[in-house]
């Protein structure tokens, strides 16, 4: 059920914490992996017993529906105890720091530490302070391992490979920690990365990361086999990066008359949640022929059992989890 | 439409560097041809004749600086008499300032602008930023495609690095035309002059002179980073030019223009506290009028502009410190200009084409637009360059009479101006 073991291990390390830090085979083994929990979850009875007696704490400094639960369901179907630290509610409020909270919970022996924060680089700060393996499940504007992963799987089994798409990224490239994931694997993997943005929501140099860019969506779609749309982060934006909702619809909103400029047939995916109207049209996010959006959750949950899978191999079984 | 004749002009034509008698020929609104041998000095047939008796023909003045008061201050002017006043002063294309009320920040105001009866072209620029408030960036890309050829705050600066770097990057991505104003706001703000001995004896509040140099200095280091098409409105000082002139050697794509006032009058000139000579930016040091008369003639500043800004007795018969700045100019930018072509500073064809080709190159029009080539839209004015009269400030077409040049002994006299092959003024009609 779980596949072969493979001869590499799954992972450089005992945490996941960026995309960056995995190599061609890692990314590989892990959807290969994946793909087995993929039938499983199709299947009636969805548990298995990998991380029995094994704690998961989701620690999650800002909210989130898909991610949140998707590693909750990932958790529970291999059998962990999950644990859900919803900030508002913690001594988070009270004004404790990232660190002293960390430390509490690792006093707690969790064997699995999966944690979201606004700021970039806390993920990995974490796994420096804990005994227990950390799960990267977005930091800031810099990495989100599990959402380029699902994706990855999602393209994967579409077109059967990844290698030689021509993959166009749209949007908030600037503020998107999933964007980043994305180039890092999917450049990795072999396919043409593109990005499409007006130059104030591109971060400098980001061609350095092996990538074309564009300012016009007419350009950026041609030819491409996925249309990626990233959310506006409008939540994240200090000061004048757009003129107006209205505007950034007009030149980036993917609606059908822009994606015609793609390949035909070409596919879109969106990491969720959407602002329907602003970086894409609801017929086209609706669209069965042509969107994977609901494809890309259902992975969602089957990349997670195969992160979860491969660490859980890596886990120390002499006790639970090392203070 | 019948074909008009001109003949026995002196043509000027910058963009053929061309000044040597000749005809023109204008079909459908349109320059047929143009030359020293067109009819072979005799006179078609069929046609209109317009006798120009020697004087100069050229194409048309794009003046790239002209408030209104339309909409929200009609009573200063409209565009409609503005219209009147530019054909008057051989003006042919307008661009006209946001600085309205409401501001033109929404593309229906942009129409709105397109769309009122005008003699002449009009062009209309739309606010940089929302209301002109410096803080949130317009919708560039829908103001431009209903029709703003650059974009704008008019005479604010940005005081926000952070806003203008922005701005500059949005507007890089398509493309688009930026023209700024510079002056730091935190120094000049509330200064009626430039900080220096006559403010000092008037007893006004000064700004200093690098109060507009800083801003200078900070946007080509923004041009610098963002790629952005940036245009200097008015630079009227001689640490900005030199500042300009070293960017420009540097490779960036930056022009700068200088309105007729500052390379005419210094700072002396409002003693007796002239309010019609309080302008923004305020009138500087002779060195700095001088400094923008040599770069005019070494090519650093692209354009001369009228920066033509109505204003009605009350908001200019005033103690000097409450009195609005801006002048009107549309009708005296032509013979100020020439007055630097009779002192030599400039030839006829570098004074024309401060006034029709760079404005039109900088603005991106097209169809031979500033030109006298074959198939231009026929944009004209005919003018006698040596005509000299005293500036009567009651006598201007211009609904607002507030000349900083009342009562100046100057050369120059449109005789007439066609735009899209039609008569627009008729100094001999006229009067």
């Amino acid at each position: 059920m779980t596949g072969t073991t493979p001869a590499l291990p799954l992972l450089p390390g005992a945490h996941l914490l960026s995309v960056e830090e995995l190599g061609a085979q890692h990314i590989s083994g892990l959807l290969d992996l994946a793909e087995s929990y993929v039938d499983l979850n199709r299947q009636v009875a969805k548990k298995r017993d990998l991380l029995r007696g094994r704690t998961m704490i989701n620690l999650f400094y800002e909210s989130s529906t898909r991610t949140q639960s998707s590693f909750e369901l990932a958790g529970k179907r291999l059998g962990a105890d999950v644990m859900n630290m919803s900030v508002g509610q913690s001594s988070v409020k009270k004004g404790e720091t990232l660190i002293d909270t960390a430390m509490t919970l690792n006093a707690m022996r969790p064997d699995i530490l999966v944690i979201r924060h606004a700021d970039s680089g806390a993920a990995e700060l974490l796994s420096r302070k804990v005994a227990c393996s950390v799960i990267n499940a977005g930091d800031g504007s810099h990495e989100h391992p599990s959402q380029a992963l699902l994706d990855a799987l999602t393209i994967r089994r579409r077109f059967g490979r990844i290698e030689g798409l021509t993959i166009a990224i749209c949007g908030d490239i600037l503020h998107s920690r999933v964007a980043r994931s994305n180039i890092l694997l999917l450049t990795k993997m072999g396919a043409h990365v593109r990005l499409v943005a007006p130059r104030t929501l591109l971060p400098r140099d980001i061609g350095r990361l092996g990538v074309e860019i564009f300012n016009r969506m007419e350009e950026g779609l041609a030819g491409a086999d996925v249309v990626m749309m990233l959310r506006l982060q409008l939540e994240r934006m200090t000061g004048s990066f757009l003129p107006s909702t209205r505007e950034f619809f007009h030149l980036y909103g993917l609606d059908h008359k822009k994606l015609a400029l793609a390949k035909p047939g070409a596919l879109v995916m969106h990491p969720g949640p959407m602002n329907r109207g602003v970086e894409i049209d609801s017929a086209v996010a609706d669209d069965t022929e042509r969107s994977l959006i609901q494809e890309q959750v259902e992975m969602g949950v089957a990349v997670r059992m195969a992160i979860l899978d491969a660490l859980s191999r890596q886990l120390s079984n002499s006790k639970g989890g090392t203070p | 439409m019948m074909d008009v004749a001109f003949i026995n002009a002196r043509l000027v034509d910058p963009a053929a560097k061309l000044d040597a008698p000749g005809a023109l020929l204008v079909r459908d609104g349109r320059i047929a041809d143009a030359g020293p041998r067109v009819f072979n000095d005799g006179k078609p047939a069929g046609a209109q004749i317009i006798d120009c008796n020697g004087q100069v023909l050229a194409p048309g003045l794009i003046d790239m600086r002209v408030f209104v008061g339309e909409p929200g201050a009609e009573h200063r002017e409209t565009i409609e008499s503005a219209g009147l006043a530019a054909a008057a002063g051989g003006v042919t294309t307008m661009v006209l300032m946001p600085a309205t009320d409401p501001v033109i920040d929404e593309a229906a105001l942009v129409a709105f602008m397109r769309n009122q009866t005008c003699a002449v072209n009009v062009l209309p620029m739309a606010a940089l930023t929302k209301g002109r408030k410096g803080e949130q960036m317009t919708e560039m890309v829908l103001l431009s495609e209903a029709g703003a050829i650059g974009f704008t705050d008019a005479d604010r600066t940005i005081a926000d690095a952070r806003v203008m770097r922005r701005a500059l990057s949005y507007a890089a991505t398509f493309d688009l035309l930026v023209a700024g104003h510079c002056e730091e706001p935190s120094l000049s703000h509330g200064a009626s002059a430039t900080e220096g001995e006559i403010a000092t004896r008037l007893g006004l509040s000064g700004a200093p002179a690098l109060a507009e140099t800083i801003i200078v200095e900070r946007d080509l280091r923004l041009v610098e980073l963002t790629g952005a098409r940036y245009h200097f409105a008015q630079v009227t000082t001689q640490s900005a030019i030199e500042a300009i002139a070293n960017a420009k050697a540097r490779g960036l794509p930056v022009t700068c223009g200088v309105p007729a006032t500052h390379v005419a009058l210094n700072a002396l000139d409002i003693a007796g506290y002239l309010t019609f000579r309080k302008l923004s930016p305020p009138l500087r040091t002779e060195d700095d009028r001088r400094a923008c008369v040599e770069a005019l003639a070494a090519g650093i500043i692209d354009v001369i502009v009228s920066s033509h800004d109505p204003q009605a007795p009350d908001t200019k018969r005033l103690p000097y410190a409450q009195a609005a700045a801006g002048g009107v100019g549309l009708e005296t930018l032509l013979p100020i200009t020439l007055e630097m072509v009779h002192a030599g500073h400039l030839t006829m064809q570098e004074a024309i084409a401060r006034l029709t080709t760079a404005p039109a190159s900088i603005l991106g029009l097209s169809d031979g637009a500033g030109t006298l080539s074959r198939g231009a839209v026929a944009d004209l004015v005919c003018f006698n360059p040596d005509h000299a009269f005293i500036v009567d400030g009651d006598k201007l077409r211009s609904r607002a009479k507030n000349t900083p040049f009342d009562g100046r002994k100057t050369q120059g006299r449109v005789m007439h101006t066609w735009v899209k092959g039609k008569c627009v003024h008729n100094a001999e009609a006229t009067g």
